[in-house]
């Protein structure tokens, strides 16, 4: 199983902005209970895909180079629910990167209706704290998984490309008969 | 060119805004860590925050060397050597290190920092007029 709260890149802008879709469906079975009869999305899975959203478009910034970890949520501000049928656009603007993080600021939209406005601050932590945990092909495969390279565009305009050293470890292409 | 007074209202705000507290407790003598409730992970926030409030740049280490306290010549038995405190006090001119170099233990460092060092740190980086 992954932990995937966003299901496809619409837009992507290296090192600048992306936007993310997700859609809400009564088949995710954590919504049976959340609540029962009355099926919400939990608003912490929100702001997870939003920081999956903001976060890989840090580590690509980095070229998958850093471990990118959700460090704190400044801010998380809802103001309706969303619900099975729902879909949601998750819009995600870098307010800086530096070398030690970087700060996002999102937004999540129901229609055109504002349904969440959250900032989040993301830590680059150095391989001795995580060891293996964190793959930078991991991080890779989830960008070719949700369409970011069919959308996105470098800082330049051209077409985004995964670090071509990271592309067939992350990307070994369909299984062979 | 700001003045002193304006470098701490600044400061204030940059503090109020990244640490999400009560302007009335930033006070000149509040310590970030202990009395404000810094993290680490606010620093970087409040680097950047610095930075665009009075347009300078901050590197890295420059407002907390933390590199010192991972140098077995500066750190011994978790505690800074004396060669360690005159390298905290060369690095760290803005700060007032006497009280922590009278039992400097490694993880009181983090909270000494206060407001007022902050202004300091800021006026070594901008002109500042009277």
């Amino acid at each position: 199983m992954r932990w995937y709260w966003i299901d496809r890149f619409l837009e992507f802008e290296s090192g600048r902005y992306a936007k993310a879709v997700k859609s809400i469906s009564l088949a995710e079975e954590h919504l049976h209970d959340h609540f029962t009869n009355y099926p919400i999305i939990p608003n912490s899975l929100v702001i997870e895909g939003l920081a999956q959203t903001g976060g890989l478009l840090v580590c690509e910034y980095n070229q998958f180079a850093e471990k990118v970890i959700l460090a704190k949520i400044p801010k998380a501000v809802f103001y309706c629910e969303a619900i099975p049928g729902d879909t949601l656009t998750y819009t995600t603007t870098v307010e800086y990167i530096k070398e030690d993080g970087a700060r996002i600021s999102a937004s999540s939209y129901k229609g055109d209706t504002l349904h969440a406005e959250v900032e989040i601050i993301f830590a680059h932590l150095n391989n001795s704290r995580l060891g293996t945990l964190f793959d930078p092909e991991t991080f890779l495969r989830m960008m070719c998984l949700l369409g970011a390279f069919e959308v996105g565009h470098a800082a330049d305009g051209s077409p985004l490309v995964p670090p071509p050293q990271l592309l067939q470890e992350a990307d070994p292409g369909p299984p062979t008969q | 060119m700001p003045t002193r007074e304006e470098i701490l209202d600044k400061v204030q705000n940059v503090l109020v805004e990244a640490l999400v507290v009560e302007d009335d407790e930033v006070t000149p003598e509040a310590t970030l860590v202990g009395d404000l409730g810094a993290e680490s992970i606010d620093f970087l926030d409040i680097v950047f925050k610095l930075e665009k409030a009075f347009d300078i740049k901050i590197n890295r280490g420059e407002l907390f060397p933390e590199d010192v306290f991972t140098n077995d010549e500066y750190v011994r038995d978790g505690k800074v050597t004396e060669a360690g405190i005159a390298e905290l006090r060369s690095r760290m001119p803005f700060a007032d290190l006497d009280a922590f170099a009278e039992n400097p233990v490694v993880q009181d460092f983090a909270n000494m920092l206060t407001v007022t060092d902050m202004c300091r740190f800021i006026e070594s980086k901008v002109e500042v007029t009277d």
